[in-house]
């Protein structure tokens, strides 16, 4: 009986607080690429030709966010009946979102406007002993462009 | 030392190639920052603490990976990439490589 209760306490917890998590983090990602929107990136590799040569830089960004317990146990119940799992689309486009945020900011404190060749990167995060903790990292990576004159 | 991820600098040429250069760094968890992650396992949100430890652990391996740049002669490592694998329960790889080349 216990245990049952916790659990249902502990899906109660992880509904109510991990909705008005994402909902505030989503919020946050809109108003920062708002502001960061000045900040260009590209995934090729050939850079514009310029008068003068810009100076390159690496510039990077990572997060890594965890799940709520609600939206774990969905998930779980997903993977029975199949089909798409929105618990972790929803995880999984807030880290991208927010790691290339990250990047953009550090582009943007070096002075650069423009970021080329950016790459992503998804790993997954696991606790072990069968335990499942469904945490995400994403790191985001690209060359920047510093216009030095 | 110029660290980028494309394959060409503006501006300036490639004189020499020196072949590949790499760095990596395996890292396990802290306690105190796994009890905190096992609390935001139930509501959600970002787990600061595993963020920095990997930011860290990468740039311990961008550094390893210049070390060795700087010690084959080279000025510039490029077309830099990562890569993270997950070794056993609580470690986790962080790789990275480049080609190292000497730049004008």
């Amino acid at each position: 009986m216990a245990n049952i209760i916790s659990f249902l306490v502990l899906l109660i917890l992880g509904y109510v607080f991990g909705q008005w998590a994402e909902r505030r983090h989503f919020k946050f990602i809109q108003h920062r690429e708002r502001l960061l929107k000045n900040i260009l990136c590209f995934n090729v590799k050939t850079l514009p030709s310029y008068d003068t040569a810009p100076d390159v830089e690496l510039v990077v960004g990572n997060v890594v966010i965890s799940i709520d317990y609600f939206k774990r146990i969905a998930a779980g119940l997903n993977n029975i009946f199949g089909g798409r799992v929105s618990s972790y689309e929803s995880l999984v486009e807030r880290a991208r979102r927010e790691a290339i945020l990250r990047m953009k900011l550090n582009a943007k404190e070096r002075g650069a406007s423009m970021i080329f060749n950016v790459k992503l990167e998804t790993a997954s995060i696991y606790k072990g002993n069968g335990q499942q903790v469904g945490s995400v990292e994403v790191y985001a990576y690209g060359t920047a462009l510093i216009d030095n004159h | 030392m110029i660290i980028t991820n494309i394959e060409a600098l503006p501006g300036k040429t490639i004189v020499k190639h020196l072949g590949m250069v790499q760095g990596n760094t395996v890292r396990a968890k802290h306690i105190g920052r796994d009890l905190m992650a096992g609390f935001k396992n139930i509501f959600g949100g970002e787990l600061k603490g595993y963020t920095e430890l990997l930011q860290e652990a990468r740039e311990e391996s961008v550094a390893r990976m210049i070390e060795q740049a700087q010690a084959i002669g080279a000025n510039a490592v490029i077309n830099v990439r990562f890569s993270t694998s997950s070794i056993t329960a609580g470690a986790a790889e962080l790789f990275a490589y480049g080609t190292a080349v000497v730049i004008e």
